[in-house]
């Protein structure tokens, strides 16, 4: 209780702080010399930054998968590369199979690189790793209005660090299931 | 004789500021602090003696923004070349004024009598401005206290990390948050009158380009193309953003958005990555970084259609994110040397190219509006930090976040009250 009243009392005198202090200040004493003191432009008092919010959600609806596609949705890539490999094309044929049996849904292709390079060339990296990605299900029959791409260059790691187990965890493409035609 | 009035009401204003200061809610934002790693040799001796009735303590801000300029060694008066005095008032109005002298010790000579008001709330932008006239009257160069920089800043482990868009003064003090995103945000870029920036946001789980007004939070989304919508800068006019988009089989060109209109002009057609657009300072040309030779370069072209794009830099195998300085004579860039990643800058007269930082992660380099300074993101212990050199290199400085991870400064333009009116 005492706590609550210490509280009040200290918004109270902040609230007095906002209006005008209770003693009157007398205006200060100019410069001996005012008549030469040159005016600077008046700084403008409005142009605090305002904060526009929260935007986007982390929370997304996610589709069921078979077992065999359930936790093999990630395609892993060579550094500099967008060259997918033998294994991973019989893992897109699977999820092209997969596609086909259940046309109410659609793929996300999310593209990612590692951390290496500049931010905006990256963004290029991994489109063309999302590309390549989005050519294989296309070569397996998969429709490409069904298919779109968005790519993150090194902006969403996996994971964190700075060693090559890290940038091999992070280069990549995430294959994301969306309900809807 | 002692004025009991301006005692009482001193002593109020000293317990107003304690109390804000208690009860201000913690700082969510990453606060930057800085610290000079190299300086000039022969710094200039200048004393700044506490302003008279300053409860805001400007002068000591004033002492800091010299100090971390690298040009002045700032200490007491007796071993000084210059000296700053000053006095505040507080008018009917509610404004402060604040009178300020500087004074040359060695010739006696008064250099500048000036007056400044402002509201308390604007007290720091105040002694930003007198920092600038300061600079300027003794060094003869402008310089860019009073202006702010944009940043990204994230917190969290991946892959839940979150992602804040903030505009701080450019000491790095008075960071406000002005978007917050649980996905991506990047590509931060000022407006040539410094009321909006561009940037990217991945909020809709694909990427946009939106503009906001940083006064009134009011934001416009003006690129959501299927695919890339990336690297918007402003051209020098106003009117324009460049910026990159895909085609359809994810080929990325640059491209000519008119704001008001929505018109977009294509810039270049290349298969390979063109991105990374930054106009010329008059507005003719852009520069982008092309791998279209292999590994990526730096192009650029004239905005009249079916214009050919000329290579730019080639030293070494890895040069991008181009940034041109306002005289548009120099040319800012990442660059890749032994494996590391590093800030050079390209004297667009001779060609001749000078690397200005020395860590293995520099990266998103960004002029300051005088020119003089470089701004960008660089990693320490794993974290990222944004870090200055002056483009001469010889002024290096690290603005660390103390908290988060810090990236994508964005030096704001001069604003324009900040033109002196004498």
């Amino acid at each position: 209780m005492k706590k609550l009243i210490a509280v009040l009392a200290l918004l109270g005198l902040l609230a007095a702080c906002k209006s005008a202090p209770p003693v009157k200040q007398e205006s200060g004493a100019d410069l001996a010399n005012k008549s030469d003191a040159s005016a600077i432009a008046q700084p403008d008092d409005s142009a605090g930054p305002v904060s526009a919010g929260e935007v986007g959600t982390s929370s997304e609806t996610t589709v069921a998968l078979p077992p065999d596609l359930a936790n093999r949705t990630i395609i892993y890539f060579a550094f500099d590369s967008d060259a997918i490999s033998t294994d991973d094309q019989t893992l897109l044929a699977a999820h092209a199979q997969f596609l086909g049996s259940r046309p109410g849904l659609r793929v996300r292709l999310e593209g990612h690189t590692d951390e290496r390079g500049t931010r905006e060339y990256n963004i290029g990296l991994s489109e063309r790793r999302a590309q390549a990605v989005r050519r294989v299900l296309g070569l397996q029959g998969v429709a490409d209005t069904r298919l779109s791409t968005v790519s993150y260059g090194e902006e969403r790691p996996a994971v964190a660090g700075e060693d090559e187990s890290a940038y091999s965890r992070n280069r990549r493409v995430e294959i994301v299931y969306v309900a809807g035609g | 004789m002692i004025d009991i009035k301006k005692l009482a009401s001193g002593a109020w204003a000293m317990l107003c500021v304690a109390l804000v200061g208690l009860s201000a809610p913690p700082v969510a934002e990453a606060q930057l602090q800085v610290d000079i790693t190299s300086g000039v040799t022969a710094p200039i001796p200048i004393a700044i003696e506490n302003f008279s009735a300053d409860p805001q303590r400007s002068a000591e801000l004033i002492r800091r923004n010299l100090a971390r300029s690298g040009r002045f060694l700032v200490g007491e008066r007796t071993v000084s070349d210059y000296l700053v005095t000053g006095r505040t008032s507080v008018g009917a109005d509610g404004r402060t004024t604040i009178d300020f002298e500087l004074l040359n010790l060695l010739t006696g000579q008064r250099l500048l009598i000036e007056r400044i008001s402002a509201s308390p709330a604007a007290w720091r932008n105040a002694a930003h401005r007198i920092s600038d006239r300061l600079y300027q009257k003794i060094i003869g160069a402008r310089s860019a206290f009073a202006t702010r920089i944009a940043y990204v800043s994230v917190d969290g482990q991946p892959p839940s990390q979150r992602y804040q868009l903030i505009v701080a003064d450019s000491d790095g003090e008075n960071a406000k948050v002005i978007l917050k995103s649980r996905l991506p945000l990047m590509s931060p870029a000022w407006s040539p009158d410094g009321e909006w920036l561009a940037y990217v946001s991945f909020e809709t789980r694909s990427a946009s380009v939106y503009v906001q007004r940083v006064r009134t939070a009011e934001r416009r989304r003006v690129s959501s193309r299927a695919g890339v919508n990336n690297a918007p800068t402003w051209s020098p006019d106003g009117s324009r953003l460049a910026l990159t988009l895909s085609s359809s089989g994810g080929n990325l060109d640059v491209y000519l958005l008119d704001i008001a209109s929505g018109a977009l002009t294509r810039l270049t057609d290349h298969p390979a990555i063109d991105t990374e657009p930054e106009w010329s300072p008059d507005g003719t040309q852009v520069y982008f970084t092309s791998d279209r030779a292999g590994g990526p370069q730096i192009y650029r072209v004239n905005i009249e259609p079916g214009s050919r794009p000329q290579r730019i830099t080639f030293a070494g195998a890895y040069n991008a994110r181009p940034r041109v300085s306002p005289n548009g004579r120099l040319l800012a860039m990442v660059t890749r040397e032994e494996g590391a990643y590093r800030i050079a800058v390209q004297d667009l007269g001779n060609g001749n190219v000078r690397v200005l930082s020395k860590s293995r992660q520099d990266e998103s380099p960004y002029f300051s509006p005088d020119g003089g300074t470089i701004v960008y993101a660089s990693r320490e212990r794993g974290q990222g930090v944004l870090a200055t050199v002056s483009a001469d290199g010889l002024i290096a400085q690290r603005l660390a976040a103390d908290r988060g991870e810090v990236r994508e400064p964005a030096w704001g333009p001069f604003l324009p009250d900040a033109v002196a009116v004498q």
